[in-house]
Parts: structure tokens; sequence; C-alpha cells
């Protein structure tokens, strides 16, 4: 009898699962005993950490698009449509366009991040965002002709895509007017939601002082309430109103209503064992990447590296043995600390980050792995 | 065994969340919240305890309580 597998989303995840699995289970998809689907709404694969650069005129949408089609390995059945309903009972998955219910043995659910700006009143009206094709255009024909005013940051909502690209937009913008001469009319403000800069308390250590040195104004324990689009203000449920010229925020995030609809958990998060990935209410139903709750940053090298372990946990279930591979939290991140200088972060479940000093060669680390991404979402790297 | 005799509006459990996802997870709730409201917030995170006093000090809302009882802690926060 054919294994089944889909795999539901071909964000980073899903791609490089797709992938690893053709390379590792290749002799039993060849022999017709395994089957892999990987089913995407949209037949190009995006990779959004080229987001970041938009605004400052530095890269276009068209780099961080590719054909999924072009990056899966052949033996992986590429179905573009919706699903529209998961049916862990009867392992069948309901589709938008496709004829018929799509059955399954073993699921993966793979359907990253989405934005939730109506959460937030006036939010998407009067703020900016570079986490989606759309917003960072929009942004950048803001900041590019931005000489002088007030310029917010405000983190509205956690968990959120990157947790560093907030502190590396602002590192960013500061460098960039620094350079431009512009920077003593262009006040910068950073606004988070806890006590600190940032979620990690050992990267929020490492960045206050920066952020000090550099006179980026800091507002922490903000959770924005409202945007007055007219007044241009950005009001608290503390209780602070902030003027804007130009505000860019990270909008509320949200998984996929289909994942409350099945019972997999909240807000489009799978609630899953950290370590094995499972989902906690159905069996035989994964999830990796932003859309499982682990407890990790929802980040590209996190879905990469959890589709390494998916992949042999799979095979190994598929192979009838003891499936032994477990994800240990590692996540590994560049973290831009203006236009020409980064940072690295690795860490994991038990060993937290020690950001390295910031320098030239870790930025140039950082982009050439921008480029080099296609060979991870090929299953190459 | 806990004394506290107050009947939550709502409950977050927010048990093997590492910080500072209690507390956001407490955020989100009051933000949906009607005034009055009591939301009890389950964390069994050591932070949660300065976290949660620490953001609802820079609120109107109120911590009228804390259950430290049992093998997690229970956060009690009227909400303004």
């Amino acid at each position: 009898m054919t294994e089944r597998v889909a795999i539901l989303g071909g964000g980073t995840g899903g791609a490089v699962l797709a992938n690893n699995l053709a390379e590792r289970l290749g002799p039993e998809i060849d022999a017709g005993d395994v089957e892999v689907t990987l089913i995407n709404d949209d037949p190009d694969h995006v990779y959004k950490p080229v987001w970041l650069y938009i605004p400052f005129g530095q890269r276009e949408p068209a780099d961080g698009r590719r054909p999924l089609r072009d990056l899966v390995d052949d033996r992986i059945d590429l179905t573009i449509d919706r699903v529209t309903a998961i049916d862990t009972d009867g392992k069948e998955l309901a589709l938008r366009d496709g004829a018929g219910p799509l059955g399954y043995d073993y699921l993966v659910v793979a359907t990253g991040s989405t934005l939730a700006d109506d959460e937030i009143p006036g939010l998407a009206a009067g703020g900016h965002d570079y986490y989606s094709e759309s917003g960072a255009l929009a942004l950048r024909d803001e900041l590019l002709s931005m000489t002088e005013g007030h310029l917010v940051l405000s983190v509205v909502g956690t968990p959120h895509m990157c947790p560093a690209a907030p502190l590396e937009f602002v590192f960013m913008a500061d460098d960039w007017f620094r350079k431009r001469g512009l920077r003593d009319d262009v006040e910068i403000t950073y606004t988070y939601p806890i006590q600190r800069v940032h979620g990690n308390p050992h990267i929020a250590e490492w960045a206050a002082p920066i952020m000090d040195e550099r006179d980026i104004n800091v507002e922490t324990f903000f959770n924005a309430e409202s945007v007055d689009p007219d007044a241009k203000t950005i009001t608290s449920m503390e209780g602070t109103d902030l003027d804007y010229d130009l505000l860019a925020a990270i909008p509320p995030h949200r998984g996929v209503d289909v994942v409350d609809e099945a019972g997999l958990g909240d807000r489009g998060w799978v609630d899953v064992d950290k370590h094995t990935l499972e989902a906690e209410a159905a069996d035989d139903v994964y999830a990796l990447g932003d859309a499982a709750t682990t407890g990790v940053p929802k980040a590209g090298s996190v879905a990469h590296y959890q589709a390494g372990v998916l992949s042999q946990r799979l095979a190994s279930e598929i192979r009838g043995r003891p499936a032994t591979a477990t994800y240990d939290g590692k996540t590994l991140c560049f973290v831009e600390t203006g236009m020409d200088a980064a940072s690295f972060v690795e860490f994991d479940y038990e060993n937290p980050p020690s950001p390295a000093p910031p320098s030239e060669k870790l930025h140039w680390s950082k982009l050439a792995y921008n480029d080099s991404y296609w060979l991870t979402a090929r299953g190459l790297l | 065994m806990s004394t506290i005799d107050i009947e939550p509006t709502d409950t977050v459990d927010a048990r093997g969340a590492a910080c500072p996802g209690p507390l956001m997870d407490l955020i989100g709730r009051v933000r949906s919240a009607s005034p009055g409201d009591v939301i009890l917030l389950l964390s069994d995170a050591e932070q949660s305890l300065t976290d949660v006093s620490e953001w609802v000090d820079e609120t109107d809302n109120e911590l009228v309580a804390v259950d430290e009882s049992g093998d997690h802690y229970g956060f009690y926060v009227e909400v303004a």
C-alpha cells in the first residue's frame, strides 16, 4: 500500500522538507510505495528576509520569489491549491479548486504566518510594514523621500516573524540617515511590548546599549492599542501617545484559520511537542516553522532545521522503525547592525544566544547567505 | 491549596511557555476583555512573578491576587 505524505505549505519549511524527503525516500517514491504531495496556494516560493532591504532601495520583491516547481524535486507532486479544511479523523484535506478531498497518511502543517493589521484600529491606514511585499514597497515610497521628522518603529504583535528584524530596521535606518547627513533631522523611536527591547533577555541586553549610543529612543511596555492616521499618533494600552511622521509597525501575526477549525491550536498556531514536532491534538499530524508553537523564533533557520528532523522522523515511521530524531531548538540568525555591519547569534533550548561583535564580514556573510538561500530551498545547503 | 476565592471571567493557560510568552498571552487577552473582567493567568515561569506585576503597574489594571500554592502560579488581573 502506498504511504501518502501531505505537506501543507510551500515556504522554507515545506520546500526543504519536500526536497529532503525526495532525497531520503527516493527509492520508495520511485517504486510507488510512497507519495509526497506539497500543497501551496501560490505557484511561487517566497523568501521573506529580502523584504527588510526593500524599504532602503536595496532589493526588489522579485529577488525573493522563484517558482516552486523550479525548486522542488520532480518526485514531489506539487499541487497549487488552497486547503479549506483538515479532517484529522478521516485523514483528508478539502481543497478549494481540486476535485474531491486529498487523503493522507501523514500530514505536515507548514502554513507559516499571516499579518493581522485589522486587530489594531487604524494600523492598516496609518502604519507601514516590511513584513509583506506590498507593505515593503509602500514603506519604500515613504522612507526614500523622508528627509526629516519622526520615524517610529513599533513592535505591535508578538510572536512575529524574524524577531531580530525590528532591531535590524532601526539600526539600519540610523546608519542610513547618518551616512546621508540627515540623522540630526530624523528622530528614531523604537517601541516594544515588554520591559526590555527584545523578548530574549540576552539579545535585549546586547541591543539596548547600542540603541543608547545611537540616540535611538526606546519606549518599553508599549502595547499599541490604536493608531490615528489623521492625527498621526499611536497610542498604547499603557496610556502613552506617540506622534509620528512615518510609522513602521510589526503587525499582529496569526497562522491560518483551518488550524483552529481542525482543533489543532489557537490563532492558527499548531500545538506540538517541541522536540518531536508531533501535533498534540491529532495522530500522524506534525507542524514545523512558524506554524508550530515550539517557543523558538518564527525564523527560516528554525523551519530549515526542523525540516531535517521531520524528514528523518517521517522516513522512520514509513519504514516501520522507531523515530529517534528530535529538534533541539537550534536557531541561527544574522542581525544587521547598520548598512555594512552585522552580528550573529546561534542558540537552542538549552544554550542562550551570545551575539557576536558586529563586523563587516558578518554583514557580507548575511548577504551571501541570502543569495545562497535558493540552495537551501532546493535541499542542497 | 489555594485560599483565593475569586471567580475569573476567563483563564489564560500559559503553562509550559517561556517568558515573555505568558505575559504576552495575558496582554492579548486583556486587549479583548471588558472593564471589570478578571483574567486568570496560569504560568510556571518564574520570571512571570516580576513580568506581570511590572506590566500591571504600567497600566490602570490591577493585580488582585497571586496564587503560589500549587506547582504553577496563578495571576488574577482585574481589567480597568
